[in-house]
């Protein structure tokens, strides 16, 4: 009788979990905060090539949050994140395992991984410059972007937006926090318009011919020339060209996307297997060329709706230096009232 | 007093008493709502205040001053915009009365960061509009002529009350057509003029109403972020996310939401105790409807453009933009599958809660009507608090306790069943319908405590000295009477789970997505105009309840 009982409550607790632990095939969870749209195609070749399921789940702030929440009863196996301080972040608050994988290594330059395997970067993006097409030059520093001679002729985003975050921080790690300060004051002071919107909105508005230069991501570029944005992005895109920016003393900001197997990642070794995937030939060729953004694998091209601009030098400093300056950077923006 | 009448009060004393279980309920419900604010307090008592002589010295007396002036400019807006349009539909007669009376409610099924999207485009610099008028004005650079930026103070100020003030016009309305109809009917008698009416009988009656609107409004505008930060304006909510995000502080950023948290409550207290005096003795079912004065020429047509306009901005406009991008999309790249599946995800999750709080908000306003006490008006209030958080906040606080019970629900399937179970709470869903019912509890108790208000406690006392127990008073008398305040509670909580975005982005099971997602995932990339078809199903799915919603304020009007 007690027995039946617990097996019709056992049942009905297993009813309950069915959406939860389904058995059997293989299966991998991702925790992302990259855009579904942009990753899919990979998971899917994944899918393809392997006969692994990828669940995913996008969250965008909060990835950390819940995933420490979720403690050792977390179904997430991998945690997908944009920005190098993130990625830190997650290895720093223990919410990471390290892995040892020859074609990880193989595959990704060692300054583009943690050194114990805590979390691997999988594609490059350059922080880079907008500029009207008919304007006389192909380089620039990003000192210059303070150069009073562009006074009401810039547009950025928000100056709390993790690419622009980033950006400061890199240039506190070139000049310290002071410098940095002027510069950004010069660079406030030059804004045609209010910081906001979106990197594409850099190109809109310089075709409409409201800024003459812009601060925005490189893979922006590749989309809206791709078409894939419509034919609106497609007239932006081609009112300005992008010019690879690098600091006086070094190379252009990069910023990295990146995954890392979660602590109590539950199907670790398939986890391990799509990471290898991703920074395989396939799948680097499909960052590049579906996404537009540089690979990490030396062996992928990067498309040539973006690579015609120029080939990208990163900047010397160590990435995680940069990410350390980070939370200084965020309130440098708040203490010059950037996007006042 | 008689003695029938000394004998009936000692009966109603009696009976009074009883009811235990609906207290119980109310707090054990009010409890839930307020564990994830606890659990912020526990957050932020675990930071450190490092960061608060750079944020008083830098960010707060900017954002707060932003904040301060926002919710002002917008309260005055929505209080007039809902007021006046309130008044008009309900007191005269025009020609186009009968489509605005409900047209003046579709803006509620529009999320404001849609509207503010919407708005960006549609009057950006580079855009079809400003270029026609730098045409029109013999213009040729943006840099020689543009609009004011959308993307300011004023901007926000303007697009949230174009969007918000149906709560007020909801409200008022609800008062205007049922409690103060026989006051203004005899001021009308007594030779009052139209103004008079409205200063002196109608408005200062609908007091109450139009506060309640004005708050739920001012809260929603308060716990914006979507429309804020895309319009760039510098609210605390946005110094939240600032200190969370940019700086990886949670605890920072629970301290500033726990701080908003008590200036609002404080608003409140003060909007309560400046009407602690006032008493409405209206006998609801005895009010009768208004008769609407007609209203001919030029006056109809001023009528006609006031009530109509709210409806342009905050609905006509954003709705066909949305309409023609996602044509334009829809040509392009067609319509993905998957939408199918998050629009009845979207239903599911948002239905489902509504009941929940549907249920949990009738315990909530029954236990405070059968015991006017100060306990159980703490316990309705506590109730709301939800209501005065923003949604991410809200379901960060609510993070903690899930995983904890996750955990031992887990723990305890294992130890008896020897079931290996995932995250029950998380896994399932059930954390979601969480934050939404402990968000949105303010709406479903506070119009449902104001449809109860509208039954005369005699009823209840003759009914309990019948002999009649508390629940069945609750369900023979309250339930049928407050059917059109219940409905109406329903259908605006639905609305707004459909709408709610962060406390959904962050709390959802893994291959769950709704409508609202997916538009935050293209918009997040960029992809705006992939968003458009999304957006434009959350709209047309609101249109549905929310006239719905009109027609229950009809219908309770006829009934009357």
């Amino acid at each position: 009788m007690q027995s039946s009982m617990r097996n019709m409550l056992s049942g009905i607790a297993l009813v309950l979990m069915g959406s939860i632990s389904a058995a059997g095939a293989a299966e991998v969870n991702l925790y992302t905060t990259r855009e579904p749209g942009l990753i899919q195609p990979l998971l899917d070749a994944f899918t393809k090539s392997t006969g692994v399921k990828v669940n995913t789940i996008f969250l965008k702030a909060g990835l950390a949050e819940r995933v420490a929440t979720e403690g050792d009863k977390s179904p997430a196996d991998i945690l997908m994140t944009v920005d190098i301080g993130n990625l830190i972040d997650l290895a720093d608050r223990g919410l990471t395992q390290p892995v040892q994988s020859e074609p990880l290594s193989a595959a990704i330059p060692a300054q583009l991984r943690d050194s114990k395997g805590n979390w691997f970067a999988l594609s490059l993006r350059a922080r880079t410059v907008y500029a009207a097409k008919d304007l006389p030059f192909n380089t620039f520093n990003y000192e210059d972007l303070s150069d009073p001679k562009w006074k009401g002729k810039v547009c950025i985003r928000s100056g709390q937006h993790p690419y622009n975050v980033g950006l400061i921080a890199a240039y506190i790690a070139h000049y310290g926090e002071a410098q940095a300060e002027t510069w950004l004051k010069g660079l406030k002071a030059n804004l045609a318009r209010k910081a906001g919107g979106g990197d594409r909105e850099v190109a809109r508005d310089i075709k409409g011919g409201l800024c003459e230069i812009g601060v925005a991501n490189s893979y922006y570029v590749g989309l809206m020339r791709s078409g894939k944005g419509g034919p609106d992005q497609e007239a932006w895109a081609k009112a300005i060209k992008m010019i690879l920016p690098a600091f006086k003393n070094g190379g252009t900001h990069v910023n990295v996307s990146g995954a890392a197997v979660a602590k109590h990642a539950p199907n670790k070794a398939d986890a391990v297997k799509l990471l290898e995937y991703l920074v395989s030939n396939d799948a680097q060729k499909i960052y590049a060329e579906g996404n537009f953004e540089y690979p990490v694998n030396a062996k992928a091209h990067v498309s040539p709706l973006v690579g015609e601009y120029g080939t990208l030098k990163s900047d010397t400093i160590d990435l995680a230096k940069i990410a350390s300056f980070r939370k200084k950077a965020s309130e440098l923006a708040e203490k010059v009232g950037f996007d006042n | 007093m008689s003695h029938a009448e000394l004998h009936l009060a000692r009966a109603w004393r009696l009976t009074r008493g009883a009811g235990w279980g609906w207290r119980y309920g109310a707090m054990v419900i009010a409890a839930l709502v307020c564990l994830p604010i606890a659990s912020l307090v526990w957050i932020a008592a675990h930071g450190s205040p490092d960061l608060w002589p750079h944020l008083l010295e830098h960010v707060l007396p900017r954002t707060v001053t932003v904040t301060v002036v926002m919710l002002l400019g917008v309260g005055v807006l929505v209080a007039a915009i809902g007021t006046v349009s309130a008044w008009l539909v309900t007191a005269y007669d025009f020609p186009g009365r009968g489509v605005l009376a409900w047209a003046l409610l579709l803006p509620l099924a529009v999320p404001t960061y849609i509207v503010a999207y919407a708005y960006l485009d549609i009057l950006h610099p580079v855009g079809t509009v400003q270029d026609a008028i730098r045409w029109l004005l013999g213009y040729s650079s943006p840099r020689e002529f543009r609009l004011p930026d959308v993307r300011s103070l004023p901007g926000c100020i303007l697009l949230l009350g174009f969007v918000l003030y149906p709560y007020v016009y909801l409200t008022a309305r609800a008062m205007f057509l049922t409690q103060a109809a026989s006051l203004i009917e005899v001021a009308r008698t007594l030779g009052a003029s139209r103004a008079g009416v409205f200063w002196r009988v109608a408005l200062p009656l609908a007091r109450p109403a139009i506060a309640l609107g004005v708050s739920l409004a001012l809260m929603e505008a308060l716990n914006d972020i979507g429309a804020s930060e895309f319009l760039g304006v510098q609210t605390m909510t946005v110094s939240v996310y600032t200190s969370w995000i940019s700086r990886a502080d949670l605890p920072g950023a629970a301290q500033i939401a726990l701080i908003m948290l008590v200036l609002v409550v404080v608003l409140i207290v003060v909007e309560r105790y400046a009407r602690r005096n006032q008493r409405y003795a209206i006998a609801a079912q005895r009010s009768r409807l208004l008769p609407p004065v007609r209203l001919h020429g030029r006056e109809a047509a001023l009528a006609f453009t006031l009530c109509g306009l709210p409806v342009l901005f905050g609905f006509i406009v954003p709705a066909s933009y949305l309409t023609l991008e996602a044509i334009k999309r829809y040509r392009f790249a067609s319509i993905s599958p998957q939408i199918v599946r998050e629009t009845l995800n979207t239903v599911t999750v948002s239905a489902l809660a509504t009941l929940v709080v549907l249920a949990c908000g009738l315990t909530i306003a029954y236990a405070a009507r059968l015991r006017e006490q100060k306990s159980s008006r703490f316990v309705a209030r506590a109730a709301t608090l939800g209501y005065a958080t923003p949604g991410t906040v809200l379901a960060l606080g609510l993070l903690a306790p899930v995983g904890l019970a996750d955990h031992w629900i887990g723990n305890a399937l294992k130890d008896w069943f020897n079931v290996t179970a995932g995250l029950v709470i998380l896994g399932s869903g059930g954390a979601l319908i969480y934050a939404y019912a402990a968000r949105f509890m303010a709406i479903a108790a506070g119009g449902i405590e104001a449809g109860f208000n509208r039954i005369s406690p005699s009823l209840d006392q003759a009914a309990r000295t019948l002999g009649t127990t508390a629940s069945g008073v609750f369900r023979r008398v309250h339930l049928p009477l407050a059917k059109p305040a219940i409905a109406a509670a329903g259908l605006l909580v639905f609305v707004d789970c459909m709408k709610e975005l962060p406390a959904t982005l962050l709390l959802r099971p893994l291959n769950f997505e709704t409508l609202a997602t997916h538009l935050y995932g293209e918009a997040a990339r960029g992809t705006y105009e992939e968003a458009s078809i999304a957006a434009l199903i959350i709209v047309v799915i609101g249109i549905l309840p929310v006239i719905l919603l009109a027609r229950v304020g009809e219908r309770a009007r006829r009934g009357n």
